[in-house]
């Protein structure tokens, strides 16, 4: 072990991070502001792979270029899955029914995607996905780059869109107290579809960066939405800041414990910082504390 | 003195305890065997669950603790592959409730929302720790003793060991929700924060449940892996097994006793035949999936109350129609 070997793993586990913390996001987003997990997140992220796939192989459309429609058509998948199903879960035990609501919903699209695509492995391709630039003697890959810049770019769109402009204060409102906002006149039924549309939508862009450095088939989703759910449980869960800081921490530790002990412990650190993290502050790193719950 | 539900009761084991003399053909028999290994597991989830509330979406790795506990030491021990297999079957339960305790020690530190959330991750270290260490055989998996036996036979020991877990855990649920103990755990499902201003030490009784709960779902496991007579790490560490476990317990109605029975009895035996039926995996999962969501959204409360509600609609539009017809005859 040597420290440019370290430097390294934790640059790639920042540049990597940020595209985690891009769908981590979307997932604290739907959960705070509609009381549902989702997840079906993991298998979106692979339907949006699929789809950037299907677009740069049959048409010719480059990967980036690609997303101008791959995230509208994942933000009108999502809202017609609110619409469809989660509009219809009630009762008491809206959580569980959404997980298993979504649950089920994943499980019918990892079965399309199984029939359209098959269940060989695939990855995605482009001029800048085996190329390397060298910086201070360390070699990044441009994809790292373009999804690095790519993440902070949609995640500064939200931010905005979330703390400058009226409808995201509307999804704070939400966000902070569901009955409270609907009195003052916020319209939180359409907060939420929209919020979902949203939450869904940025997966198509993770979903790209994901198919372009790992080679994956519609089970890689497994592997995806128990990460999501590690980090957004350690951020806190319904904290936009805490999956930002949780997604980049947990990457990075990660490549670093892949570097330093081996690839084999690299999965298993992922879950035992949660661990740890939880036995300290059971609400996660930015959570808040638990309130009663009439 | 007999009642009618105890009746009902000893008829539906009268008819379990024939099924397998009555039809000797492989394919149901086995279809039998899934079905009463999920109707314990199913019970055995709901006791924890179902009574306190606390939706644990990680069952499967008491399943998947079971039958590796139960591979390794048939292995260590050589057990030659004979009926002595089955005695280790409760050792797999035991060993999947000593696990249980320190996963519990760290899920339970939470409330409902986040419990969920933790144990579905908590499954995830067991899935991902049985394909990375090398004493699981990776994704490889591990084989158990051979058992000779013939095969028009070979299903009933099975069958008759699978449905003694069932009445085990049957009998169990009835001891701990007639319990001073269950009473808790079902004021920790009404409310927790009075329930422990009370005096019922919540986390205490938690953690109880938890680990009780685990037992027949790792001899579950432990019946499964000597049935099967080789495990693979995404199958008894798999997904579709947690939420499987609960989707039975809430189409049969959460909390109540012969729901996760019913709900285990009727979803086991359809997804066993659906997966004989297309044997092409794809389809098999849009089916299921699709099977999945029209009961999580049309039957929330389970399929008891789905029925009754039914029936008391119907009776009250049948009464509303002769209302009607008596005041045109007036």
């Amino acid at each position: 072990m040597n420290g440019t070997a370290v430097l390294h793993s934790i640059i790639d586990g920042v540049l990597t991070g940020s595209v985690y913390a891009l769908m981590a996001t979307g997932l604290t987003l739907i959960f705070g502001v509609m009381n549902i997990i989702n997840v079906a997140q993991g298998i979106f992220v692979i339907l949006g792979a699929y789809l950037s796939y299907a677009l740069s192989v049959h048409l010719g459309i480059d990967l980036f270029v690609g997303l101008a429609i791959t995230i509208p058509t994942l933000f009108v998948v999502g809202i017609v899955v609110e619409r469809l199903f989660l509009t219809r879960i009630k009762g008491p035990e809206r959580v569980v029914m959404s997980i298993l609501v979504t649950y089920a919903v994943s499980l019918v699209i990892e079965g399309i995607l199984n029939m359209v695509f098959s269940t060989n492995y695939v990855e995605l391709h482009a001029w800048y996905v085996n190329r390397s630039v060298k910086v201070f003697g360390i070699y990044l890959p441009y994809i790292y780059l373009l999804g690095f810049a790519m993440a902070v770019v949609l995640l500064t769109a939200l931010y905005v869109m979330l703390y400058r402009t009226r409808f995201g204060t509307s999804v704070r409102a939400s966000l902070a107290d569901q009955t409270s906002a609907a009195l003052v006149g916020i319209n939180v039924r359409r907060v939420s579809t929209i919020c979902f549309g949203l939450g869904v939508a940025v997966t198509a862009a993770g979903g790209m960066i994901y198919g372009a450095t790992n080679a994956f088939n519609a089970s890689s989703s497994y592997d995806l939405i128990s990460r999501l759910l590690v980090i957004i449980v350690l951020g806190g869960m319904g904290s936009l800041g805490g999956a930002l800081v949780a997604g980049i921490m947990m990457v990075t530790i990660e490549d670093l414990v892949a570097v330093v002990w081996g690839p084999v412990w690299s999965n298993l650190s992922f879950f035992l910082i949660l661990v740890i993290v939880l036995s300290l502050r059971p609400q996660g790193l930015f959570g808040k504390q638990s309130v009663r719950v009439a | 003195m007999l009642r009618v539900r105890n009746v009902w009761w000893i008829v539906a084991l009268a008819a379990f305890v024939l099924f397998p003399l009555i039809e000797t053909n492989p394919t149901w028999t086995t279809i039998g065997i899934f079905a009463l290994i999920f109707m314990g597991c199913a019970t055995s989830w709901n006791m924890f669950s179902g009574y306190s509330g606390y939706v644990n979406l990680g069952s499967a790795v008491s399943y998947g603790v079971g039958a590796y506990t139960i591979t390794l030491l048939a292995d260590h021990l050589n057990v030659p592959g004979n009926g002595d297999l089955f005695w280790l079957v409760p050792v797999g339960g035991l060993a999947a409730m000593i696990i249980a305790i320190p996963v519990g020690l760290i899920a339970l530190r939470v409330r409902r929302h986040t419990f969920v959330v933790i144990t579905i991750a908590i499954f995830f270290v067991f899935q991902l720790s049985a394909i990375n260490f090398s004493f699981t055989g990776g994704t490889a998996g591990l084989q158990l003793p051979l058992i000779p036996w013939l095969e028009t036979n070979y299903n009933k020991p099975f069958y008759y060991a699978a449905l003694a877990i069932a009445v085990f855990a049957v009998l169990l649920s009835v001891a701990v929700r007639r319990s001073r103990f269950g009473l808790q755990l079902l004021a920790i499902r009404d409310d927790e924060d009075r329930a422990a201003g009370l005096g019922v030490k919540v986390f205490a009784v938690k953690l109880v449940g938890f680990t009780m709960s685990a037992f027949v779902v790792g001899m579950g496991g432990a019946l499964y892996a000597i049935f099967i007579g080789q495990i693979y790490p995404q199958f008894v560490f798999d997904p579709i097994f947690d939420i499987s476990i609960a989707l039975m317990c809430i189409f049969g109605g959460l909390g109540t006793l012969t729901g996760p029975l019913l709900g285990a009895l009727v979803l086991e035996s359809t997804q066993q035949y659906l997966a004989i039926r297309f044997s092409n995996g794809s389809l098999y999962l849009i089916i299921f999936g699709s099977l999945f969501l029209v009961i999580v959204l049309f039957m929330p409360q389970g399929i008891v109350v789905f029925l009754g509600d039914w029936r008391s609609r119907r009776k009250a539009r049948l009464a509303e129609g002769a209302r009607v017809v008596l005041g045109e005859a007036s």
